[in-house]
């Protein structure tokens, strides 16, 4: 392990400010919740899709259904991955036909984690629209995927790394970007 | 993706081979079964078909025969994209004299990722797997051991019971010739259930103690407080030894009716591997009955398989 150095990019209060703005964003751009629902990616996304659908809720007074997506079994590094993913579960339990689709993760990055998400989410049906959510857009995409909603661009170096922390799985709040 | 900084250190995988559930940690159990429960949605979906195994060419060398196990198999490769061709002992080179060996030799040369076996003989899984490159999945070998069916047995028993720390369970029938019995036995144990055997002397191997179970050779005791009874098939196949005297007989002693199920707990589930001789291990009114679970064991084979051909065809060979 080398030297790490990190930088406090968002605090406990930035990501909720963020995570109220996105939702007015979401309201915005769809003109309310009709046909609207939420899918997180696994594990992050779901817990940033969850503060997404209790914003909605606060806001707009109607709550958008939940999705969760596992996208690992769609992974187009699968095979060569040399640890082999945890699988953990999906489910979606409301039909996706004819719906606007806010997918939701923490961190877009090459856009390869969205492109596996695309394809799984055309197996349970056919969605009006895919929208995307993230809480940090850190740039170096490798496919051409872009954000509709984004808490924060940070410019980052490809060495870098993005840690977001939720109080839910990390015990604490927080997005830093960690450098060697 | 976000590099996930912090996340537990989770259990990884590393056999290429599921030879037996005596070989496996608890930990190697519990990840399948853990694996098995997210595959489970996949064959509800409307498409039911995830690409996690595409371009992998999986076999199945069936030399005794067998439908429900082989078609799960196949159902599971299928649904994880994999390719999987069907090779029977019958008309094919075996019955020309090939051995075990140049056949599943032959089989690799094709490049086939992982074999799927089931053979007459105990321990030909150990055996294949020692000289072949490919994955080697024990689809039952001899009286030895049937690794996915114990997984499944377990993942249902799971799936009904919450647990299987401190889960009765009375194995009934066959327990000697029972390979279904024996990977039961192994997998329990690991997880924390509490096991019995029920059956004839005849059909009881001495010493199964030294693997930890209770041994009844009296029905009514041994299904008395149980959370599981799993029915064993009796193999009449297998029957030339003159085990007991007649099937008639058998099922008068050994049988589960209505009757003996009440002495279970009231909530007691019913298991078979299958296929089941009615009137015979179960009477009808059990098999078909509110406490049955044999087709859940069917669909959770699926999901369970899924899990094992995943794990094991993605470690490098």
């Amino acid at each position: 392990m080398g030297f790490f150095v990190s930088k406090l990019v968002l605090d406990a209060p930035s990501i909720e400010r963020s995570v109220v703005r996105m939702a007015h964003e979401i309201l915005e751009k769809n003109k309310g919740t009709e046909g609207l629902v939420l899918v997180g990616i696994q594990t992050r996304g779901v817990i940033l899709a969850k503060r997404l659908q209790k914003a909605l809720q606060d806001i707009a007074k109607a709550e958008p259904p939940l999705g969760i997506l596992d996208i690992n079994l769609y992974r187009d590094d699968l095979t060569r991955v040399s640890e082999q993913p945890v699988i953990h579960k999906t489910e979606i339990n409301f039909d996706l036909d004819g719906k606007i689709v806010v997918l939701v993760d923490d961190v877009l990055y090459t856009g390869r984690t969205v492109r596996c998400a695309f394809d799984a989410l055309i197996d349970f049906g056919r969605p009006k629209k895919i929208e995307l959510a993230v809480l940090i857009d850190r740039g170096h995409r490798e496919l051409p995927i872009r954000a509709d909603f984004v808490g924060k661009n940070i410019p980052t170096n490809e060495d870098e790394i993005v840690h977001v922390h939720f109080k839910e799985t990390d015990q604490r709040e927080e997005v830093v970007v960690a450098s060697k | 993706m976000s590099p996930k900084e912090g996340a537990k250190k989770e259990f990884r995988w590393t056999k290429k081979d599921l030879l037996s559930l005596e070989e496996l940690s608890r930990e190697e159990i519990e990840l399948i079964l853990t694996t098995a429960e997210s595959f489970k949605e996949v064959s509800s979906r409307e498409v039911k078909k995830v690409p996690a195994l595409r371009g992998k060419t999986i076999a199945n060398l069936f030399f005794e025969s067998s439908t429900r196990t082989r078609t799960s198999f196949e159902i599971a490769a299928k649904r994880l994209s994999a390719d999987i061709v069907n090779f029977s002992s019958q008309g094919s080179s075996t019955s020309k004299g090939e051995s075990l060996r140049d056949t599943a030799k032959n089989i690799e040369a094709m490049h086939v990722d992982t074999i799927v076996m089931r053979h007459s003989s105990s321990g030909s899984a150990e055996y294949l797997a020692r000289f072949v490159r490919a994955g080697v999945i024990n689809a039952g070998d001899g009286i030895h051991e049937h690794p996915t069916q114990g997984l499944l047995d377990i993942f249902t028993i799971r799936e009904k019971k919450k647990t299987l720390e401190g889960i009765k369970v009375c194995l009934v029938g066959d327990i000697l010739h029972s390979r279904v019995a024996r990977s039961n036995i192994w997998g329990l144990k690991k997880l924390g259930a509490k096991v019995r055997v029920c059956g004839p002397p005849t059909l009881i191997p001495s010493k199964i103690e030294s693997l930890g179970v209770e041994v009844f050779y009296d029905l009514d005791k041994a299904v008395r407080d149980q959370d599981v009874l799993n029915i064993l098939r009796i193999q009449l196949e297998r029957q030339q030894g003159a085990f007991f005297p007649s099937i008639r007989e058998y099922a008068a002693e050994y049988g589960i009716t209505m009757e003996q199920l009440k002495k279970a707990k009231p909530d007691a589930i019913i298991m078979h591997p299958g296929p089941i001789n009615r009137g015979v291990e179960l009477s009808a009114e059990v098999a078909d009955g509110p406490q049955s679970v044999i087709l859940d064991q069917v669909t959770n084979g699926v999901a369970v398989r899924m899990a094992v051909l995943f794990h094991t065809t993605m470690v490098e060979r």
